[in-house]
């Protein structure tokens, strides 16, 4: 088969197709990158570093979700230097991201050994929760800018284009045009950028209620409490 | 998840439970600990199918205590694959509202004539027994007294295929007659018949799933982004990733319009113009599909001779579409790969809807587009369940699997199977029934689930016959406008509360779950069907029973199975196992079929159609001014029973009425003012939305509010063929309320 080419994973020599991603090959072979910003629904666009791997002769660690195999790539997914990054990618995003919602992270910081007090005077992201809409709530201190919700509003799941990054720096944040609320968007609320959201900085209203302590019917009268602010009684 | 250390702080718990390092460093750090509450974690995840639109996504419901609070998507499962919309995602708390029907309600003033519309408190709680007993009685008693015809009956594109067999098998083998219809008589009606006459097949004829892989579609008459946001997002997927090209063909400014290669702005009501006027460019410029037409089509040279007359210029006359772009359009979808025509309520509910949907055809045919993968006609269909309940035998004329009552072979089948005899004649129609009611032949409703105090066109007039009848059963999950008229309230569990199956628009059967139970003495609707049949064959002394006793639907599904050849390969077992199978299967070894029509049309050939264009019924004149269309929203739901019931009503709260800068100028209204929208039926009180979305003289208004029914201004014009309301022209005048 002319399609399939040889490279070596961990010493073991592997066939793969010829225009697969590491992070395919790997998946194929039962050893999946841990991810952060990637998900099935979305594009991959290495942002987060945190699925990188070894590529001998390389002299930067390569993202596997973006990085294509080639013939006779010699791979590492578990040596120092791959686990050094991964657990210092968890430590700095633990440090100022607000991850205690993220089972998935949490998971990861348990399996590389992070340790979450490694930066204890780094500034967080702490901010005040968004409300601003009948369906979801954004908490963005939980935010880690994975980006996956700007994707599932535009071009991978919705067409929407309500959301996408704005500021600089630390100061970075998903944002919406002028920074408006999400009714005077384009937003359609699908919630499917709600779906996508890792560390539930994105989270469904009732949800989000509930977690208050407010039951069900409360949660009704929130809403008509709602209502009449907004002067709809 | 085992409980990390600082997570476990976070929460309350000691940091002494933190490792290593670590451990130190916190007791350093001033640990602010935002959090009085803990994430709330799901007691259980239930698949099944959203109770909305006819894409049938399948959705995972995350319950806790009895309630759904979140609502998530399986990403790798067909139809949506992860994808939903705002309904399906946060409009599901309808399930739990207070104002559920939790026991069966008898009417305080029953017998006396003419009935009023009442709210609940004009009603007193009853058991079961009681409820049954009576409705029993009397539908027994217009049995007897004035023949089996004399009951209508309405099944619900809302309910179960289970359901809904089981309720024209009560409604054909016990009340005796074929008067059953439901709403899919208001909605594609017309492109049903327009596709029997042109293929003999009235389906969706492509799968979801080949749409991103089309190279040309035509959006016709379909508000794609707000009826069917999910298969949009798909449409838009094949523009935006695969380079597709869109033609929209409609009179508003849609969403989907942004998307578009060729947007042809029609006059509403012209539809068959504009088509007309493409078929005669592919005709005379050659761009038909020879072989094609010679293998499997029939009446081309008659066709062609009809439409010689109807050039883009003429068409651009009458419709207001540049003739232009009617050719670049033309040329467009006639020499793609694969192209398809998606269309909505647009093009069928008009009084030309049957020819709207021949003219669609038309084209399909000339071009080759269609029984090929990706090509093809494909009406978008409205309900949840409307294929499904169509397909169960919701209509008058047809027994499950579209088989004809009237056939002798096919009626002897069932009354053999059912053990009781049937009758020959083909029922009435959703709005035959209505005439008939008026005319006194009709005595009884039955409904299920259904709204049409909320959906007839003209309801001044359907409200008039409601008035006069003598027995009124509705079973329902809400009190709604229909249910104000009833005798007898049957509560039912809703979709979430249930087991059954529902048919998507591209006839993909899928299944819903029991994930909460139902409130109160609510009961699924298939068990109130079986009950009540039962005790009516009492009451009617009726020596041997149709057969009403299942342990479950899926033993329902497969009484139907075994008498309908498509569904044969299908059980609920089967669809547990591969998420969802396409009918027709008439195997259990068969795959399904995503596309249909590969290698012949079920009426053999292809007919194209001759068609005239007629002008709609009632134009704008001096004293109404004002074209009216209604249509629909993204955040409401038909008669707005669900929607209007969940947080879906916060951001879309009250009834609007879409107005052109330059119609709002002169009669100085402006966004935000409370007019009156007044017809030769009626008027109603609506607020104003200031848009350019569509042209001046045009005035939008969607149809879900009961306190400003779109329907008291429409007329009960219909289609001939396909008897079908036109609910997109009306004439009407805007008065400062």
């Amino acid at each position: 088969m002319n399609n399939t080419i040889t490279l070596i994973i961990d010493g073991e020599e592997i066939q793969a197709p010829q225009d697969a991603t590491v992070q395919q090959v790997l998946e194929s072979i039962n050893k999946a990158a841990p991810i952060i910003c990637a998900h099935e629904a979305t594009t991959s666009e290495g942002i987060c570093r945190q699925c990188v791997v070894e590529v001998e002769g390389w002299r930067v660690l390569a993202p596997a979700c973006v990085t294509k195999v080639s013939t006779g790539m010699v791979i590492f997914t578990n040596s120092e230097r791959v686990n050094r990054s991964r657990r210092t990618i968890l430590e700095m995003l633990n440090a100022s991201v607000d991850l205690s919602e993220a089972p998935e992270l949490q998971a990861q910081m348990d399996e590389f050994g992070a340790d979450r007090e490694r930066f204890p005077h780094a500034k967080t992201r702490e901010q005040d929760v968004k409300d601003d809409n009948p369906f979801f709530v954004r908490d963005y201190e939980k935010c880690l800018l994975c980006w996956r919700c700007v994707q599932a509003c535009g071009d991978d799941i919705q067409y929407t284009y309500s959301i996408s990054v704005g500021g600089r720096g630390f100061d970075s944040k998903i944002s919406t045009f002028f920074d408006s609320p999400m009714p005077e968007t384009t937003c359609v609320f699908c919630g499917n950028c709600v779906a996508v959201c890792p560390t539930n900085a994105l989270k469904s209203k009732t949800e989000h209620f509930m977690e208050l302590g407010l039951d069900y019917d409360e949660i009704r009268q929130e809403k008509r409490a709602e209502k009449k602010k907004m002067g709809k009684a | 998840m085992a409980l990390s250390p600082y997570f476990a702080c976070k929460m309350g718990g000691r940091p002494s439970e933190a490792r290593g390092r670590g451990a130190e460093r916190l007791n350093r750090k001033k640990v602010v600990v935002r959090r009085k509450f803990t994430m709330i974690k799901s007691q259980k995840s239930v698949r099944s199918t959203c109770p909305y639109c006819g894409v049938g996504c399948q959705i995972d419901l995350q319950i806790k205590d009895e309630k759904i609070f979140r609502v998530d998507a399986p990403f790798g499962v067909a139809p949506n694959f992860g994808r939903l919309c705002t309904k399906g995602r946060f409009g599901t708390d309808y399930v739990h509202h207070p104002s559920r029907l939790k026991n069966p309600l008898i009417r305080k003033d029953i017998g006396t004539k003419p009935r009023k519309a009442i709210g609940m408190d004009g009603f007193r709680e009853a058991t079961w027994d009681e409820a049954l007993d009576l409705a029993a009685e009397k539908i027994a008693e217009i049995v007897q007294k004035n023949g089996g015809d004399a009951m209508g009956t309405f099944c619900s594109a809302k309910a179960t295929n289970e359901d809904n067999y089981i309720f024209q098998k009560f409604v054909r083998g016990v009340i005796g007659t074929n008067n059953v219809d439901h709403c899919a008589r208001l909605c594609h009606a017309a492109s049903v018949a327009g596709l029997q006459i042109a293929i003999g097949s009235s389906a969706m004829s492509n799968s979801i799933a080949e749409m991103k892989d089309l190279d040309v579609f035509i959006v016709v008459g379909s508000n794609t982004s707000e009826t069917h946001p999910v298969i949009s997002t798909f449409l838009r997927e094949a523009v935006v990733k695969n380079g597709a090209k869109l033609i929209v063909v409609d009179p508003r400014e849609i969403e989907m319009t942004q998307f578009a290669t060729s947007w042809l702005r029609q006059k509403p009501g012209t539809d068959v113009v504009v088509f007309q006027a493409m078929a005669q460019v592919i005709i005379e410029e050659k761009l038909y599909d020879e072989a094609f037409i010679r293998e499997r089509v029939e009446g081309f040279d008659n066709y062609a001779a009809s439409i010689q007359e109807s050039t883009p210029e003429w068409a651009e006359e009458i419709s207001g579409t540049p003739a232009d772009e009617i050719r670049a359009a033309a040329r467009l979808y006639a020499k793609a790969e694969k192209a398809a025509i998606y269309w909505g309520m647009g093009i069928s509910q008009s009084v030309h809807g049957t020819d709207n949907a021949l003219s669609l055809a038309n084209l399909a045919l000339l071009s080759g587009n269609l029984g090929k993968e990706g090509t093809g006609l494909n009406p978008l269909r409205g309900q949840n369940n409307v294929q499904g309940c169509s397909d169960s035998g919701g209509l008058p004329a047809v027994f499950p699997g579209y088989q004809s009552v009237t056939d002798p072979e096919i009626k002897a089948k069932f009354e053999l199977d059912w053990g009781v005899p049937l009758n020959p004649e083909a029922g009435l129609t959703t709005m035959e029934m209505v005439d008939a009611a008026e005319k006194g032949a009709i005595t009884g409703y039955y409904v299920m689930g259904e709204n049409p105090m909320m959906s007839e066109p003209d309801l001044r007039h359907a409200r008039h016959v409601m008035e006069e009848l003598d027995f009124v059963l509705v079973q329902d999950i809400f009190m709604n406008e229909t249910g104000e008229y009833a005798d007898i309230i049957l509560p039912a569990s809703s979709f979430a509360e249930k087991d059954g199956t529902f048919t998507n628009s591209d006839r993909r059967v899928q299944l819903i779950r029991e994930a909460v139970p139902a409130p109160g003495n609510a009961r699924d609707d298939w068990k109130i069907i079986s009950d009540l049949a039962q005790r009516v064959e009492k009451k009617l002394g009726r020596e041997k029973s149709a057969g009403f006793v299942f342990d479950s639907p899926s033993a329902i599904w497969d009484e139907m199975a075994r008498l309908t050849p498509e569904f044969q390969g299908i059980t609920h077992a089967r669809i547990v196992k591969e998420d969802g199978v396409h009918w027709p299967c008439p195997t259990p070894d068969h795959p399904g079929t995503p596309f249909l029509f590969a290698d012949t049309f079920p009426s053999g050939k292809g007919k194209l159609t001759p068609l005239n264009y007629r002008p709609s019924q009632e134009l704008p004149d001096d004293e109404y001014p004002l074209l009216l269309s209604t249509g629909r929203v993204l955040y409401h739901w038909h008669g707005g029973t669900m929607t209007r019931r969940s947080k879906l009503d916060d951001i879309y709260p009250d009834p609007t009425v879409e107005v052109h800068p330059k119609d709002a100028r002169p009669l100085n209204i402006h966004a935000g003012n409370w007019i009156k929208v007044r017809s030769r039926r009626g008027e109603i009180r609506v607020k104003v939305l200031i848009t350019k979305r569509s042209r001046p003289g045009m005035v939008f208004i969607p149809m879900h509010f009961a306190e400003a029914a779109a329907n008291e201004l429409t007329l009960d014009a219909r289609d001939p063929q396909a008897k079908i309301p036109d609910y997109k022209v009306a004439a009407v005048i805007l008065e400062k309320a």
